[in-house]
């Protein structure tokens, strides 16, 4: 669905999507990394549990939240990749109390 | 005359819900509201329908705030029914957090002050321990003393509150016109001209509720109706399965999962702008109640302005100068929705206000500018 608007031969870094290793352009947003990707379901909300992605991409919308290196709710449009970054899809919300 | 039956000027929670309750008894009812970038506390509310602790001194708006908090479920159901719009009503009580033992024993010297006060009228709260909290309030910090039960409180979303009467006052016939601030207030034969920028409104009658606009606007009608700002921030969490199941004055959960931490309170003018050092202090004390919220992200804070009169209670009045303007103003209208919407259209068509609210009426003010 997405392709880079710009050919690159900018260094990679290895990130990992649900465990699966991605090589993507350093310096990019872990949004558009994984939508470059071919993922456009980053969680289900807490509500209903209906699929989100990314909407804004300006940090605005909340809608593209996922886990980073075990931490939830964060998002994906306003970080960087950066090498060995573990990213997990949120299912609906998450378990607040200990 | 050609024209409104009645006019609300104010299209905030208070103004909102009085239109609403109009249009229902078959009344061509206006609202003319300002925009966007209007003072609009029923923006920045917490959400609270609240009962414990109101009232003390003043048993009617105790009765008052009671009675609505009775009718809010009814009064929630029928807007959705009306619109299709679920405003998160829960009534299923609230809890006051005691952070010391001194706060506890400040809190039951009011309730039971209160609870005296209004005699046979049934009036509960406990108060328990921390530990019989904790099915209700999971997370409960060890520094919390106690809690007051009431199961007269509850909460529910104030911003679709506010859609959801909008959408029902239209749905019912009644007309939105934003962006029509009023300039001047004319009794005319069988009513009142209401002048704005974009023409005049004439119609038989006029509710002033207008938050804080309603001081300027009260004195159009001879009216001395004080009115003035005092600021609440607050902060609200990421959305998470925290399982708070009753609202507290500190923290209360939101539908979709986001932790409310309230709020403060100062006077600060018509500054609307958050300060660190206050949504510090906030953070703090609801991290002081619920530990876990210490590794929550805070996803929005803000500031708005609660409309206050000198001693906090409401002021519904008429103008003497100028028949069939009223004024109605508060600074809770969450809780007092439902009776704004159930209550006061029958005042506004006519009826006497009820004996013992006589006591909201502005001539209060002045007996204090006397003496």
């Amino acid at each position: 669905m997405f392709r880079p608007y710009r050919d690159t031969d900018d260094a990679t870094v290895r990130i990992h999507f649900e465990g699966q290793a991605l090589d993507v352009p350093a310096g990019e947003t872990v949004a558009a990394a994984l939508l470059a990707n071919g993922v456009s379901v980053f969680r289900t909300t807490p509500v209903s549990g209906a699929e989100r992605g990314p909407y804004c991409m300006i940090g605005v919308c909340f809608e593209c939240l996922v886990e980073i290196d075990a931490l939830a709710n964060r998002q994906a449009c306003q970080i960087q990749v950066r090498d060995g970054m573990q990213i997990r899809r949120q299912a609906g919300a998450v378990a607040a109390v200990p | 005359m050609s024209g409104f039956d009645v006019t609300v000027v104010g299209g905030g929670l208070v103004g909102a819900a009085i239109a609403y309750g109009l249009a229902g008894k078959g009344l061509k009812t206006a609202i003319l509201d300002e925009g966007d970038i209007a003072h609009r506390a029923s923006r920045g509310n917490f959400g609270l329908v609240w009962v414990q602790g109101k009232g003390h001194g003043r048993p009617e708006y105790a009765t008052w705030t009671l009675t609505s908090a009775e009718l809010w479920h009814d009064f929630a159901q029928q807007l959705q029914d009306e619109t299709g719009i679920d405003v998160e009503h829960s009534n299923q009580g609230g809890v006051f957090l005691n952070l010391s033992a001194e706060e506890e024993v400040g809190h039951r010297a009011v309730l039971e002050d209160i609870k005296r006060s209004l005699g046979n009228r049934p009036y509960s709260f406990e108060f328990m321990d921390r530990a019989a909290l904790l099915d209700w309030l999971p997370g409960l910090g060890p520094d919390v003393v106690s809690g007051c039960y009431s199961p007269h409180d509850g909460h529910a979303n104030p911003l679709k509150l506010l859609r959801a009467l909008h959408q029902a006052f239209q749905a019912r016939g009644g007309q939105y016109r934003p962006h029509h601030p009023v300039t001047a207030m004319t009794a005319i034969n069988g009513g009142v001209r209401l002048t704005t920028p974009d023409g005049d409104i004439e119609s038989a009658k006029v509710v002033i509720a207008a938050g804080l606009g309603t001081q300027r606007l009260a004195a159009m009608a001879g009216l001395y109706a004080p009115v003035g700002p005092n600021q609440g921030q607050l902060l609200i969490t990421e959305r998470v399965d925290a399982q708070l199941k009753l609202p507290t004055n500190l923290v209360r959960q939101t539908g979709e999962g986001g932790l409310m931490l309230g709020f403060s309170n100062e006077e600060a003018g018509y500054d609307t702008m958050t300060r660190p050092v206050l949504l510090k202090n906030i953070a703090w004390r609801c991290r002081q109640a619920f530990p876990f919220i210490g590794g929550l992200k805070v996803v929005r804070s803000w500031a708005a302005l609660r409309i206050m009169t000198p001693d906090g209670f409401p002021i519904y009045d008429r103008a003497p100068e100028m028949p069939g303007v009223h004024v109605a103003t508060c600074h809770s209208g969450v809780t007092l929705a439902a009776v704004h919407a159930q209550r006061l259209p029958d005042w506004i068509a006519g009826a006497a206000l009820p004996d013992d609210m006589t006591c909201f009426e502005t001539g209060r003010f002045n007996v204090q500018a006397v003496s």
